[in-house]
């Protein structure tokens, strides 16, 4: 008893027993303090390097020097605590954590950027209604608006969705349920179209639709080059979405006598219904940003047009496109305007995409569970009606 | 008398699909190979609207360094095609690694709680509209990075793709260059690179993690010797994928550069271009241009689709292979 307290208060000063366990995520004191201290660190050295003693100058470039610095600063503060291996650890832990908050920091900075710049022209309250049928060059902020744009906009993305939907499950089915060695190819070429070019898509239907068919030009042939875009990506998401539908349930409906249309229609997809609604809203908020193929085929309008079978349509990446462009304030403040009403649609699709599913199939909100509860709940008072 | 047992023999099970389950099928197959027909049409009524400009300029639309589409007609993809690949290659070398730490942080180090909010975040980044990046790219990034680049001209000008043969001191001669396109262009790219690497990442299969932890080695160490090496395919396509996107995009990149018609490495300069952008230009003159001036821009469309067509197909095949593997290993 006495020699082993011995041993133990004779082995604390030195370093730690050799088989310690490591402890991969710990927080400790040296970590947190070395981080805090390499960062200040590093921002006062560059701020005496950078701003008074090299003749530089720029915001990003401090930054751009102030990581590298506090990135040696860190390796320098633990080469003194740790050894090599725990020092090469920290160093990427510290570079891959940095990735995480850069891509952050680029979305929020983003759609910051738009929402506060889009605001002068959002605040004023027919900015939504009114068309740029009625504004000039010499026109203030107040007069014009996106009305026109907005609803071509959501008559574009609708025929593109009607459009491209069914064929994309269908073609996602395809690629889930009967598969096998042919559908190889069909997959490749699926994945190589996710990133077609975006001008293609409006050259083709340009070529295609309006040129050789004689389609006019319109809100319609629009949102067909905005199908051709997004058949790929529904195509592509829907599929990793049944592709974990877990086997066991349709082995059951086989075993039932189910037959395999039966058991699609009747198993696969209604599992995997939240997770399909994912896909397409997530294919509608990658659609209703494009710009390139609506360019080519929905020619350019200032005033409504509600039918988009006929006549020039304007959608709002094509507004932003022109008002942007044009060398009048006013106009460019309408550009972020629209702007401001894009984010916000992609972001409201992105938090129905994320409210509908985003669960694994069959995994149910607590709405679903409860509805299911309550229906359980009447079969069993009923079938007691029964039994008594 | 063993080896005589015919009842012992396996009975094959031959299941005749019904009518119904044909049909079924029929429909699907048909709707898969549908992505053949419509790419194949893509390429057919390009070809189709091309042939005009092609036979037109002859060879001498690979020589050419001008787009004049209005006659005299006089165009070509000597400038427009390396200036694009240019913007491409500057938008890689700097996705490749911001997409894979960014990918290697959310498969391996971020803590379970922010796990699927940076995943959304991704998906995010990847639908923010390409409008949006060039507005960005255009009016916040363009005058803020002014400085960097004039430093990068003044003291790395000895690396000939920083060198600066204009006035390093006036600010519009840094403007609308192939470097700011490029930057755009990567934040546009390292959503692909990003989610398509993270799900390789995290398919990593969990007993070699354990066992290179329990044989001592660091996060890092697991990370460099397990999660990487097996995830290599997977990013070698994700890359090509994001090269394909990078190549094609359109409107950031019209929005930020000016035309340049002399074809040159020095990346801080003003002036830059690629097909996408020229197209997306030059389409606004096509009624006064005529069919030759539409033929032009559709020959150039059918080069890009075509150059981006192959590299995806690869990238997308690169892909596929290290899926099947998996598909192996469950």
């Amino acid at each position: 008893m006495a020699a082993s307290t011995v041993s133990t208060q004779t082995a604390t000063p030195g370093p730690p027993p050799a088989d310690a366990p490591l402890r991969l995520r710990a927080v400790t004191a040296e970590g947190t303090l070395s981080l805090a201290g390499a960062a200040v660190g590093a921002l006062a050295l560059d701020w005496v390097l950078y701003e008074r003693v090299l003749p530089f100058t720029g915001v990003l470039g401090f930054w751009v020097s102030w990581y590298v610095l506090f990135l040696a600063l860190y390796t320098a503060i633990a080469a003194l605590q740790w050894d090599l291996l725990s020092v090469r650890d920290k160093f990427f832990s510290v570079a891959l954590s940095t990735g995480g908050v850069l891509a952050t920091a680029i979305v929020i900075d983003q759609v910051a950027y738009t929402l506060v710049r889009g605001y002068a022209a959002v605040k004023h309250p027919r900015f939504f209604t009114q068309t740029m049928a009625n504004a000039g060059p010499l026109s203030p902020i107040d007069v014009g608006g996106v009305g026109h744009a907005l609803i071509g906009t959501l008559e574009q993305i609708l025929l593109a969705t009607l459009l491209s939907v069914p064929l994309g499950i269908l073609a996602a089915l395809y690629l889930a349920e009967v598969g096998g060695r042919a559908a190889r190819p069909v997959r490749t070429l699926v994945d190589a179209m996710t990133s077609l070019p975006d001008i293609i898509s409006g050259l083709f239907i340009l070529a295609f639709a309006v040129l050789t068919i004689g389609l006019p030009k319109s809100g319609f042939a629009a949102s067909l080059a905005l199908a051709v875009t997004m058949l790929p990506i529904v195509t592509r998401a829907a599929e990793t979405v049944l592709r974990i539908v877990p086997g066991t349930l349709r082995e059951a409906s086989y075993a039932l006598g189910g037959s395999q249309w039966r058991t699609v229609l009747m198993v696969v997809l209604p599992t995997a219904r939240s997770g399909l609604a994912t896909a397409v809203v997530l294919a509608m908020a990658r659609g209703i940003g494009e710009t390139a193929p609506v360019l080519l085929v929905a020619g350019f309008a200032r005033g409504m047009n509600w039918n988009p079978f006929r006549n020039w349509q304007t959608s709002l990446p094509l507004y932003i496109f022109y008002q942007i462009q044009s060398p009048v304030l006013a106009d460019k403040i309408r550009a972020f305007g629209g702007g401001f009403a894009l984010v916000i649609l992609v972001l409201v699709l992105f938090a129905v995409a994320r409210r509908v599913g985003g669960g694994a199939p069959g995994e149910l909100t607590r709405r679903q569970r409860r509805r299911l509860e309550k229906q359980s709940a009447r079969q069993r008072a009923a079938t007691k009606g029964i039994s008594a | 008398m063993v080896a005589s047992a015919p009842e012992d023999i396996p009975r094959t099970i031959v299941a005749q699909p019904s009518t119904g389950d044909k049909i079924f099928r029929g429909i699907l197959r048909a709707s898969g190979w549908s992505v053949f027909v419509i790419t194949g049409l893509i390429l057919l009524f390009l070809i189709l609207r091309a042939a005009k400009a092609f036979r037109f300029m002859g060879l001498r639309f690979l020589t050419t360094s001008a787009w004049i589409s209005q006659s005299p007609q006089h165009f070509g993809i000597a400038s427009i095609l390396p200036f694009g690949i240019l913007i491409a290659l500057i938008a890689m070398i700097i996705a490749i690694p911001a997409g894979i730490a960014i990918a290697l942080y959310i498969s391996e180090y971020a803590p379970r709680g922010l796990k699927r909010p940076l995943v959304a975040l991704i998906d995010l980044m990847a639908a923010i509209p390409s409008i949006i990046f060039g507005l960005w790219g255009l009016l916040f990034l363009e005058p803020r990075i002014l400085g960097f680049d004039s430093w990068l001209g003044r003291h790395l000008g000895f690396i000939p793709v920083f060198n600066f043969r204009l006035s390093t001191s006036i600010a519009a001669n840094y403007a609308s260059s192939t470097f700011i396109a490029g930057i755009v262009v990567s934040l546009m790219v390292i959503p692909i690179v990003t989610s398509l690497s993270r799900q390789v990442f995290s398919q990593a299969p969990q007993g070699e993690r354990e066992g290179a932890y329990a044989l001592g080695a660091t996060r890092w160490g697991m990370v460099r010797t397990v999660v990487l090496p097996f995830g290599r395919a997977g990013v070698i396509g994700a890359t090509m994928l994001g090269l394909g996107r990078a190549l094609g995009e359109t409107i950031a990149v019209t929005l930020i550069i000016v035309p340049a018609w002399h074809f040159n490495f020095h990346v801080l300069e003003s002036g830059s271009n690629s097909i996408a952008s020229r197209i997306a230009i030059d389409f606004p003159s096509y009624p006064a241009a005529g069919s030759m001036g539409l033929s032009a821009l559709m020959a150039a469309g059918l080069v890009l689709f075509g150059m981006t067509l192959i590299v995806n197909t690869l990238g997308a095949i690169v892909i596929s292979r290290s899926r099947s593997g998996l598909a192996t290993a469950d």
